[in-house]
């Protein structure tokens, strides 16, 4: 039934010329004096797993409710495959929605809750039986389905709802926090299932979610949002690695940041001196900004080595510390390591090497950071 | 202890009227006959008399009587909820600040009252009254409207006293519904109107039954509402117990209407019962 996976998939948004499927043309959305979204532009292309993320309050809600037709812009328009749905009622629009709660009818059975949407379109009955037959079996509940929700266990309700929000097909599927209810572990179980889910049947999604790990393992690409504007697009690897400001840069995993001022700005590199680093910066990318601007240099810790002895070459790049606190969580370590100047830097470690035996670096114990040229990232804002 | 109460302010009474409506009609204090006589010391004799239950039976007067108040009582109770649903469902929508001060205009009434509240009925509806004098003046009718000692005006005053047992139980209902079930329902394809009929009215459906009971039992045994209201042609079971016990003085007659009216009240009473029980047992 499947086809053979590609080795690599596809990248719609970096063709030239392609279409997106749903745009989202400068929507704004105020509610009296308080503007929730602000002149938020986007391009989502067919196929793809498009995640809003973003803390609680920063109008990813409000623009997913937007796109299901749940509140009306203030202005701006949304479009999807090539129609203006703005006016459209909800129960007009080819976009289906998985809620936060699954809001699965508590007075129907399973296999009713599913079939709902297939009989408002007045579907012949062997048909809904068939595509609910077939819907269940995609997510595991066909022995269920005489079953009521209030039955049901919280990883099954949330398989229903997404059955039911899937079986009619629609151009677009929008999740609310689809996986914020369900503990660790079937978090992450479900987070491939829902990929798989999406590859096989090739919906478009738009997921919005404040849990980054779950936007960084579903996403196609991420649109990162903040006080109602979209602050960065991209893909999990463009968002972590090549932040675009100090926010994103911040929100997404762990980051040291320092401030600094660049002493030396050539194409393929530049040079920055932070006070706060006690040392100097050489990074392997160039940078648009004034001379000596203020920039700042994110950090990732799993990108810092640390070590008793100094590296072979100082200078850039490497600095001496203290370590003040370790964290050990089993599959890394986190060190907190304290610099001269009274700042404290973030290291993580892999612990390739089991525990007993290894002569691990431990407390109050001197030590060198250092770095690649690679690793630093340079950000204006 | 609860069950102290229970017998003394419910099973006692009961019983005693259950035990007067076996016993024969006599002239005297008190007006029946009693259930038990001793005859020796060792010996008693006790006479249950089932012919006040025939005669309810047999004579037409009672079976219309019994015919009436329940058709009365029903169409009432539909109308309590054609009316009282809509009211329930704003008070539930408004804002919260709202909704208590809504919630106590509706119960307001109870503060004052209830024979005086039917009483004034009479001063609105009667020829002479609020409603004619208006219609009057302002010149469209020339005769006054008869409104009094119809049927119109029974209806109208068992809705109006009890429009409040109708929404509260509703907006009960209604208030736990949650709203995000109606916007699931809109976004798979399903239109406002549907949505109310297949997602708002079954799981209010609780709030309907109770109200609807709590609207019907009462108002199949009312009784100052026709008296007052009524014309002598919409007999009530209220009214024919309240004349056999004081116009004809026939204790075991009127005891026997009053223990006839408990069974056919019984299977409402049961519904009652049954959904309120479901209502707790779904409560988390």
């Amino acid at each position: 039934m499947t086809n053979a996976r590609p080795a690599q998939r596809s990248e719609p948004w970096k063709e030239p010329g392609a279409v997106p499927y749903v745009r989202l043309d400068k929507l704004t959305k105020k509610f009296g004096d308080f503007v929730a979204v602000d002149d938020v532009s986007l391009q989502i292309f067919r196929g793809e797993i498009f995640c809003l993320l973003g803390g609680s309050g920063c109008g990813k809600t409000t623009l997913l409710r937007m796109m299901a037709g749940f509140e009306q812009p203030t202005s701006g328009s949304i479009w999807i495959d090539g129609v203006d749905v703005t006016a459209i009622p909800p129960y007009e629009r080819p976009v289906n929605m998985m809620f936060q709660s699954y809001a699965l009818f508590p007075h129907m059975s399973v296999e009713q809750n599913v079939a709902f949407g297939l009989r408002q379109d007045r579907v012949p009955g062997r048909e809904i039986a068939e595509r609910v037959g077939e819907m269940l079996d995609l997510v595991h509940m066909r022995q269920f389905a005489g079953r009521k929700p209030h039955q049901l266990s919280g990883g099954q309700r949330q398989r229903v709802a997404l059955a039911r929000s899937l079986v009619k097909r629609p151009k677009l599927l929008l999740l609310d926090e689809p996986l914020a209810a369900l503990d660790k572990k079937l978090r992450q179980y479900t987070q491939f299932e829902l990929i798989n889910i999406q590859e096989t049947l090739g919906v478009t999604f738009v997921v919005v979610t404040h849990d980054q790990e779950e936007a960084m393992t579903l996403a196609s690409r991420i649109g990162v949002m903040n006080h109602g504007e979209i602050v960065q697009v991209g893909t999990p690897t463009d968002i972590y690695e090549y932040p675009g400001s100090r926010f994103v840069a911040d929100f997404i995993g762990s980051v040291n940041m320092f401030e600094g001022h660049l002493i030396e700005d050539e194409p393929d590199y530049v040079r920055v001196a932070s006070a706060e680093l006690g040392g100097v910066f050489h990074v392997g990318h160039g940078v648009s900004a004034a001379p000596n601007a203020t920039v700042w240099v994110a950090l990732r810790p799993e990108k810092i080595r640390i070590s008793r002895e100094p590296p072979d070459s100082k200078g850039d790049n490497c600095v001496a510390g203290v370590v003040s606190e370790i964290a050990y969580l089993g599959d890394q370590s986190i060190y907190l390591v304290r610099l001269e100047g009274g700042r404290q830097v973030r290291v993580t470690q892999p612990n390739t090497l089991r525990h007993t035996g290894v002569d691990r670096i431990s407390w109050d114990e001197p030590v060198w950071l250092s770095w690649d040229s690679s690793s630093p990232v340079v950000v204006t804002q | 202890m609860p069950y102290l109460w229970l017998l003394l302010f419910f099973a006692v009474p009961f019983l005693i009227v259950l035990k007067i409506s076996v016993s024969g009609m006599r002239l005297g204090m008190p007006p029946y006959e009693p259930l038990i006589t001793w005859i020796t010391s060792q010996a008693m004799d006790i006479k249950i008399n089932l012919a006040n239950y025939a005669f309810l039976w047999e004579d037409a007067l009672y079976r219309n009587a019994y015919g009436n108040s329940i058709l009365t009582a029903a169409v009432s109770t539909i109308l309590c909820l054609l009316i009282g649903y809509p009211m329930a469902y704003g008070i539930a929508r408004t804002r919260p600040s709202w909704r208590n001060l809504l919630l106590l205009m509706v119960m307001l009434p109870f503060w004052t009252s209830f024979l005086l509240r039917v009483y004034a009925w009479i001063g609105i509806l009667k020829n002479n009254g609020l409603i004619n004098n208006l219609l009057m003046s302002i010149g469209i009718i020339d005769e006054p409207i008869v409104m009094l000692q119809t049927d119109f005006a029974v209806y109208l005053g068992i809705v109006y006293s009890y429009l409040p047992f109708m929404v509260l139980p509703l907006y009960t209902a209604i208030e736990k519904l949650d709203l995000s079930l109606l916007e699931a329902a809109a976004d798979l394809g399903c239109r406002p109107m549907k949505a109310f009929f297949t997602i708002t009215v079954p799981l209010t459906w609780g709030g309907i039954v109770a109200g609807s009971m709590l609207v019907f039992i009462p108002a199949v045994g009312e009784f100052v509402i026709p008296a007052l209201l009524g014309g002598p042609d919409s007999l009530m079971i209220g009214r024919v117990l309240w004349e056999e016990f004081f116009n004809n003085r026939d204790w075991p007659v009127a005891s026997a209407v009053a223990i006839a009216m408990l069974l056919v009240l019984v299977v409402p009473i049961m519904i009652l019962q049954h959904v309120q029980g479901r209502q707790l047992g779904t409560h988390r």
